[in-house]
């Protein structure tokens, strides 16, 4: 017998052999120059980064598939991974400031982001059960990492290893539920699932069981309800620059995975698993809005408030439409640009040198500092929902297929948390606005910051009046999924 | 000149306007007093474009004029204006009262000027967006984004317990309206289009027609406000500056009488009716309710938030008639209530200013030291109680005309109200402007200054004239209004024919 080799199409996937290769070579340019390259590490990062990024708009599209399958590159992969890279480059950008003066600057921390990255880009472009596992992995390992990168703090290592316990125990109903549907399937490969569950027939238990450990482990990855638990203890106790990168780019790989899986191999079974999304999409919704209400920390804040934007988010998958995925995908697009303004706000929060998290730090910043309590009022605004901002526009689309796949309760229940939720959202606008100044915060602000956050601003305030260029994106990303 | 976007002009001028104050830097007096210039100026110049709209306006057509389409989401939802003979007077409303209120705000807001003036622009813009708004979605931008900027009035501006009343505003609002959305969503999708002409045309199922008509109510009762969702009403008056109550009471109150004249009874014919005894209950309940709680505040500005419950009261009793006398004294009564309720919230400012209290009890024997403000005062007072005469009466008489055809009874209550309107308004006139000037505050208060008559004089004027010769607004609102009730009445007998048919 001979065995053919034959080397798989590698133009797929080069986004990502760029950021393995660079993400290598950096780690060893770290360890030949130490500590003091950081800053140079951390730009050559965000440059390798844009670099993938423009081999992914200008790689192909129309789902061509490599390595035996494992892997496929669509529509919807290269608008996901746009964002992605977006997310996590903004992030990298964000922690300049923060790792000098906070004593972490050590060049493994770009090194990190980046192979964190590289995972989520393989989960977004996963087309098989391993393929899923190893990119998720991939990505947590490097992740409970960075959430304990400041290592002499107390609060930071608790956090990464809650995060590491509650991950690896995440993964493990993940792999458990692969196993089982491998076992009731004999398949792992997404089109192999796709063909072997469209066939009209009973649906074995079995197969059904292993869905649910399936998503619980991606629950737990963009952190909904019942599986929340970890988020609002690793987003307080992890630097706040990890803060900010865990609210944007790996919720938004999670949130593609999750469509991804659920549309594309067991879409055949969405009678099946679609209660189970609708009770987990509420269930993120009220807590996300009822929790955050006694929170002062503004991190801890910014974690219920994620968990509720999931529900939203899920919203949409619970509908199972082409419409409710563009929604999902509307929503995460308008989610990130939100989530990187506030955290660019947050990590400005800063009172003689040191960070401050508390809410009321915030007192009376629209007289101290009225263009940045400008920008966080909007974020704010946005992300309660209110029209004309950009976050209304998220919420729309996604409650447009709730209606329209006749999800009511759903609908119903989700638009009432939104006021529910509207309410600690104001509270910061109210402290901001009406309460008389604490002591003033530092008002040095760092010139990429202040661009991130205008373009933050400017994004969110004026979404309404061009919007029809990511709605296409938006669409033809969901076509994708579903043709 | 009808190629002109004459309504985009209107509605969004002010914004630029808000625009320009923002760019101002400088000390801060100085940037203070250039804010109110921009600000009064784009106000103006708003209200002189509105009279362009009115001299242009041809009350002989049902259709909607000025109209603009745009394409701007796609797929059905499209940026659409254009007024009829019923939103063209909200808009005129809407622009007059602006320019008043930043006249009135002059000195009473002394503390961050530019953002109160940016925020002030920026909520004409919403309020004048909503009556011009031809498309549900659009309608739905201006109706929710006019809370931010009235979030901030009243929460930085505001008075002691501004922080609570804010915040049940907002709330408030937000929940009826996010129900509003789902109805929306739901007749988009049945519809594939949020266009409202379409919409009116398009005629839905009647048992569907019951929720989408709740999820409206919701909105537009709470916007409105009705008895038993009008409590955030009196709280926000309160605590607003006198600015921001004017326009609440002049402006905001009356978008919800517009939700229902423009989407609850053309869209859901069936279910208005159905719902109709209802909306006569709750109306009923609130004009002796709210009167009775009238007479028995000790706060001038909560008085007058429970005169504009009950006055509202006889609006939706007029609209829900489907009489051309009772629509068109509902519509009477809001225009005049506009007008009315503005100028007895500056009434209160002016005082206000001066005395810094709006208890009624720190007051008496005004009359003594400031007869011009005692004549601006008997005059609105009287229109607040319908006297013959003035814009209040036309209203309120086409409304108890209207409802009398219909049902005597809720006629006969309703008019109960007009009788507890003298005594809440005359007794509040009584205790704040005779009787001996005794309070030692008040020895020396100065009477109406050039500003605050410049501020009265129009509202004065128009509410004598409309007393008098109410024909301009109605000759605007006849065409507009017989075809709503044409239409009404066609679909009731179109749905009983079907009925009969299936029988």
């Amino acid at each position: 017998m001979m065995s053919v080799h034959v080397v798989p199409d590698l133009m797929p996937a080069l986004p990502e052999l760029i950021l393995a290769g660079m993400a290598m070579l950096l780690l060893m340019f770290g360890v030949f120059r130490g500590n003091d390259s950081t800053r140079t590490v951390s730009w050559l990062a965000v440059g390798t980064i844009a670099v993938a990024g423009f081999f992914v708009i200008v790689g192909p599209s129309d789902g061509v598939e490599t390595f035996s399958q494992m892997f496929i590159v669509d529509q919807f992969a290269v608008f996901m991974k746009v964002l992605v890279l977006i997310g996590s480059g903004l992030a990298i950008v964000m922690s300049f400031g923060y790792i000098r003066t906070e004593g972490m600057e050590r060049f493994e921390f770009p090194v990190l982001m980046m192979l964190a990255t590289l995972g989520m880009l393989m989960m977004i472009s996963s087309n098989d059960l391993m393929a899923l596992y190893l990119g998720l992995e991939l990505q947590s390992l490097a992740l409970y990492v960075v959430a304990a990168f400041k290592r002499e703090s107390l609060r930071s290592t608790e956090a990464g290893l809650k995060y590491f316990v509650l991950g690896a125990l995440s993964s493990g109903m993940l792999l458990y539920g692969c196993s089982l549907i491998y076992g009731m399937t004999g398949a792992t490969s997404f089109s192999a699932l796709t063909a072997a569950l469209s066939s009209d027939g009973d649906v074995p238990i079995g197969l059904v069981i292993g869905l649910v450990f399936l998503i619980s482990g991606l629950a737990f990855k963009v952190s909904a309800v019942p599986f929340h638990m970890w988020t609002p203890d690793v987003y307080e106790g992890a630097p706040t620059p990890i803060t900010a990168f865990f609210a944007v780019a790996p919720k938004v790989a999670a949130i593609a995975l999750f469509l991804r899986v659920m549309m594309s191999p067991f879409g055949g079974l969405f009678a099946e698993w679609q209660q189970v999304i609708i009770v987990i999409s509420i269930a993120s919704m009220v807590l996300g809005a009822f929790a955050a209400i006694w929170q002062d920390n503004i991190k801890r804040l910014m974690a219920y408030s994620s968990i509720g934007h999931m529900g939203y988010a899920l919203v949409g998958l619970a509908s199972g439409t082409a419409e409710g995925m563009r929604g999902t995908i509307i929503y995460m697009t308008i989610y990130l640009v939100m989530n990187i303004g506030t955290f660019a706000v947050i990590l400005n929060m800063k009172r003689a040198g040191n960070m401050v998290e508390n809410i009321n730090d915030l007192a009376g910043l629209a007289r101290s500092k009225p263009l940045m309590a400008l920008a966080m009022g909007i974020f704010m605004f946005s992300l309660a929902g209110i029209p004309p901002l950009a976050g209304f526009f998220a919420k729309f689309y996604v409650f447009l297929a709730a209606v329209n796949a006749e999800l009511y309760a759903l609908a119903v229940i989700g638009v009432l948390a939104s006021v529910v939720g509207a309410f600690y959202y104001l509270r910061i606008i109210k402290i901001m606005y009406f309460d008389a100044p604490a002591d003033g915060l530092d008002s040095a602000i760092v010139p990429e910051m202040r661009i991130i956050l205008s373009v933050a601003a400017v994004f969110t305030l004026f979404f309404f009046v061009y919007p029809a260029p990511f709605l296409a994106g938006a669409q033809a990303a969901a076509q994708a999924l579903i043709p | 000149m009808f190629d002109f976007p004459l309504l985009s002009l209107v509605t969004f001028l002010p914004t630029v306007g808000a625009a320009f104050i923002l760019l101002i830097r400088g000390e801060e007096e100085v940037v203070a007093r250039n804010a109110r210039w921009v600000a009064i100026w784009t106000t103006v110049m708003t209200f002189g474009a509105s009279l362009l709209i009115w001299m242009g306006f041809n009350p002989a057509t049902a259709e909607f004029q000025f109209v603009e389409q745009k394409a701007w989401i796609g797929s059905g939802i499209n940026y659409h204006m254009g007024v009829d003979g019923i939103s063209m007077l909200f808009v005129l409303l809407t622009t007059l009262l602006t320019p008043l209120c930043i006249l009135a705000s002059w000195e009473s807001i002394s503390t961050r000027v530019k953002e109160y003036m940016v925020a002030f622009l920026i909520m004409e813009t919403m309020m004048i967006g909503v009556f011009c708004a031809l498309d549900f979605v659009v309608f739905y931008l201006f109706f929710e984004g006019g809370l931010i900027p009235m979030f901030l009035i009243i929460g930085v501006w505001g008075g002691e317990r501004r922080i609570y009343a804010t915040f049940k505003f907002f709330l408030y609002t937000l929940l009826g309206s996010v129900l509003m959305l789902l109805a929306i969503l739901a007749m988009y999708l049945k519809v594939g289009t949020t266009d409202i002409p379409t919409l009116i045309a398009a005629g839905f199922d009647p048992t569907w027609q019951r929720w989408l008509w709740l999820a409206f109510f919701a909105a537009f009762a709470v916007k409105i406000p009705m008895w038993p969702v009008h409590t955030w009403l009196p709280d926000a008056h309160v605590e607003a500056p006198t600015a921001g109550s004017v326009v609440l009471a002049g402006v905001l109150l009356k978008i919800g009488g517009y939700g229902f004249l423009r989407f609850s009874i053309p869209m859901l014919p069936e279910a208005t009716e159905f719902f109709t005894p209802l909306v006569y209950t709750l109306s009923v309940v609130a004009i002796v309710y709210a009167s009775l709680v009238a007479l028995m505040q000790e706060d001038m500005k909560k008085l007058i938030a429970y005169s504009s419950v009950a006055h509202m009261g006889f609006v939706t009793i007029g609209i829900f008639t489907f009489t051309t006398q009772g629509i068109e004294g509902g519509i009477m009564v809001m225009l005049s209530h506009g007008l009315v309720s503005a100028a007895l919230f500056l009434i209160v400012g002016v005082v206000y200013d001066r005395v810094h209290t709006r208890e009624i009890s720190r007051y008496g024997g005004l009359v003594h030291r400031m007869p011009i403000y005692a004549a601006v005062f008997m005059v609105i007072g009287l229109a607040n109680v319908g006297l013959p005469g003035t814009s209040g009466f036309v209203g309120e008489f086409l409304v108890l005309v209207g409802i009398f055809q219909v049902d005597t009874w809720v006629a006969f209550l309703a008019t109960t109200g007009i009788v507890l309107s003298v005594a809440y308004t005359l007794w509040l006139y009584r205790r704040v402007i005779y009787g001996e000037l005794v309070k030692a505050e008040l020895k020396d208060i100065l009477d109406l200054n050039r500003r605050e008559i410049a501020v009265f004089t129009p509202l004065v004027v128009l509410v004598l004239y409309f007393g008098i010769y109410p024909e301009p607004l109605l000759e605007v609102m006849h065409v507009s209004v017989a075809n709503l009730i044409q239409s009404h009445e066609m679909a009731m007998n179109g749905g009983s024919a079907v009925a009969l048919a299936n029988r």
